[in-house]
């Protein structure tokens, strides 16, 4: 078969490093929604357009003359109280409810994000300087943006912040009692309704960082949060909720299989083949599950 | 008591047919004022695009009755505008040109922005024998579907990047050029593609890589990697600002060196402003320029435009707010030479439009398209940090050289 990748073995290297440099961005923006989709079972349709939302402040950041790298300490900050509020606006009125409820109520807000960045920061698109530079590996035949690896290593590190804050702090503990079993966490003492909103919140916050991210690695617009959202519903499925290695591992192998897709099927299949993907896992869990005869709740 | 109030509401209905009945059929032309009407997009994802465009229209407007009006049958008549937002929304705007047409009876179009929503809109027009004027379709398919009623005065799709290929023929020493392109999966870069596949055919050239963006992706890494690893000789990107802008990113960032590269949408994306340097010798299809040599008696030459245009609206005008506002000329021009307000001679005399504006000549073909007009290039030009577009080509007009081949990265500061 006469295809480009496999006669050029950098273009390989340069399709895996691109693929996972952007899956790890990907596998943040999951572990948010699988955090509180297994505490509260919310499916979050708008977490894209939180994650384009925090991309606009460090945009604004820039705009204003910061460097908009800052935007990975201010956006979550200010995204975890928009989380906050937001759980105490419309999310606490259906985090009991059906699974439908949910999503119809995060899919208003995802609207009504949307209309809102347009209207306070216009339809044009948009996209921050960092002037990062590049990084030349194989002399000068493999190239990778500063910035993507930026974003990677920044993705890993709040990652791993998360997971020890989870571990060991009070918050933490209250939380993966509550996803556990949110009626004995309740018996036993924790408020469940804060810890609710503080992950809706720390959901938020993820979505900040990722933002800020996007905002120096590719582009924002006002109604491009959707794609993130697909993106990240579909890694969470893959890995399972509450379980961050698979959230990781998932995200960069979906990042890797964009790569390799658009070179082998065509750019035009790329999203197509993802979601072929997915059709494919989904059939082949339910496979497995009816074979093992668990039962699932 | 009862009958009282039935009697009322009776009343009150009779009254509001009547009125309803006498605005819709003087609607065309209230007293002095000629009534068009345009859906247009002042919310959702073309609004920037959306205010452009009505900035043109009232700009036009303003300065077509500030100096003595359209003149028809002895009377001096003014235009106005009845403005709906259709929200970004074809459906939306297929609603309001019907709400248009039938609830506020206006008998002339001016176009909505986008060829989608153009689309959209064309068939209700074409039903109700509107004659429509629009600035801001430019998708071939719109001229092949043999509307009789829709005039465009800019250049059709296909032809946007069709002079670059010619041009990168022309530096090669006029040998057939190897071309490495990328087009959004939507109407009008589509229809750009198809120009670049004729001027392909024409001068022998080959296509190496040709792939198509999902209109969800923000990331070409791919594409650009192909473009690193086979060589081409030009590079042709159209996805609308995002692609435009994605492009240039990712250029820069990956250090793609080649030879040539030609976009659409460099203007409205405000490459040279956003990107800085890294889009220096980007070359860009344009419908218009300010420094063309066109004149009209209206808003004088382009830079004239541009300078009037500043003054009242703050910023510097893109060519879509120029186009629109050519289009008034274009009915100003029609009515006055139908010499009525019976719509079937208005389109009539749309149709032998024959004229020069600040925009460009204005005839159109068959198909309504405007063949008088030939597609400008421009290429970004940096001199310190200010990055400016110069038109390269055709060289009528070109104020500058045009730059060839792109220094490598490596040799650019």
């Amino acid at each position: 078969m006469d295809f480009l990748i496999f006669k050029a073995p950098m273009l390989m290297v340069q399709a895996s490093l691109d693929g996972i440099l952007l899956g790890i961005l990907f596998a943040l923006i999951a572990y948010g929604m699988a955090l509180q989709w297994g505490v509260m079972n919310i499916i979050n349709i708008a977490q894209g357009d939180l994650v384009i939302l925090g991309g606009y402040i460090a945009y604004t950041m820039y705009l204003a003359g910061i460097h908009p790298a800052w935007g990975v300490i201010v956006s979550p900050i200010i995204m975890y109280f928009v989380g906050w509020a937001l759980y105490k606006l419309v999310i606490n009125k259906v985090v009991d409810r059906d699974l439908f409820i949910s999503i119809l109520a995060t899919f208003g807000i995802a609207i009504v994000f949307q209309q809102l960045m347009n209207f306070i920061f216009g339809a044009d698109v948009v996209v921050a300087q960092s002037e990062y530079g590049t990084t030349m590996l194989f002399d000068n035949s493999v190239t990778l943006p500063n910035s993507k690896i930026f974003s990677a290593f920044i993705s890993v590190l709040y990652a791993i912040a998360l997971v020890v804050y989870m571990k060991k702090s009070r918050l933490g503990r209250a939380i993966r009692a509550t996803a556990q079993n949110a009626r004995a966490a309740k018996i036993l003492g924790v408020d469940t309704e804060k810890v609710y909103a503080a992950t809706f919140g720390i959901n938020a916050a993820l979505c900040g960082i990722a933002g800020a991210l996007i905002s120096i690695t590719l582009t924002l617009h006002p109604y491009v949060g959707l794609p993130y959202t697909v993106r990240s519903f579909m890694i969470v499925i893959v890995a399972g909720l509450g379980n961050l290695p698979a959230v990781a591992i998932s995200g960069m192998g979906l990042g890797l299989f964009e790569e390799f897709a658009d070179y082998i099927l065509g750019t035009e299949f790329r999203i197509g083949a993802v979601f072929m993907l997915l059709v494919f896992i989904l059939v082949y869990r339910r496979f497995k599950l009816s074979k093992k005869r668990e039962y699932l709740k | 008591m009862n009958k009282l109030v039935k009697l009322f509401t009776i009343f009150i209905s009779a009254i509001s047919l009547t009125l309803a009945s006498i605005s819709s059929s003087f609607a065309k032309v209230e007293g002095e004022y000629i009534v068009l009407g345009s859906a247009i997009s002042l919310t959702g994802k073309y609004s920037s695009n959306g205010v452009h465009t009505q900035n043109g229209y009232n700009m036009a407007v303003e300065r077509i009755n500030k100096m003595g009006g359209v003149n028809v049958g002895g009377k001096s008549y003014k235009f106005e505008i009845i403005y709906y937002d259709d929200e970004s929304n074809p459906k939306r705007a297929a609603q309001l040109a019907e709400r248009l047409i039938k609830q506020d009876g206006v008998h002339y179009m001016l176009g909505p922005y986008s060829s989608g929503l153009t689309k959209a809109i064309a068939p209700v027009t074409e039903k109700y024998k509107i004659p429509m004027v629009e600035a801001n379709g430019a998708s071939r398919s719109l001229f092949t579907k043999g509307y009789k009623y829709l005039f465009a005065v800019l250049s059709p799709a296909n032809q946007y990047l069709e002079v670059a290929i010619d041009l990168a023929v022309e530096k090669n020493g006029g040998k057939p050029v190897r071309i490495a392109q990328a087009f959004e999966q939507d109407a009008f870069s589509q229809d750009v593609r198809l120009g670049i596949l004729d001027a392909a055919k024409r001068t022998g050239s080959e296509i190496i890589i040709d792939d198509k963006l999902p209109k969800e992706l923000n990331d070409m890494a791919a594409t650009l990697a192909k473009v690193k690893a086979t060589k081409p000789d030009v590079l042709v990107v159209s996805g609308h600002t995002k692609g435009a802008l994605t492009a240039i990113r990712q250029i820069a960032e990956m250090k793609v060196d080649v030879p040539m590269l030609a976009m659409t949408h460099c203007d409205a994306a405000k490459l040279s402003k956003q990107h800085g340097k890294k889009s220096e010798y980007a070359l860009c299809a344009s419908q218009w320029h300010k420094n063309l040599s066109y004149k009209d008696k209206f808003f004088g030459s382009g830079k004239k435009y541009d300078k009037d245009f500043k003054k009242e609206f703050g910023y510097a005008p893109p060519y879509q707010s120029a186009e629109s506002s050519a289009a008034l000329l274009v009915f100003k021009d029609a009515f006055e030479r139908a010499n009525s307000f019976d719509r079937d001679k208005v389109r009539d005399a749309l149709k032998t439009t024959e004229m020069q504006t600040f925009y460009g000549n204005i005839k159109f073909g068959p198909g309504g398209q405007n063949t008088a007009k030939p597609m400008i290039l421009f290429q970004v030009r940096c001199k310190g940090d200010v990055c400016e577009n110069k038109v390269v080509a055709p060289t009528k007009w070109a104020s500058d050289k045009f730059y060839h081949p792109i220094p490598k990265w490596s040799e650019r500061s």
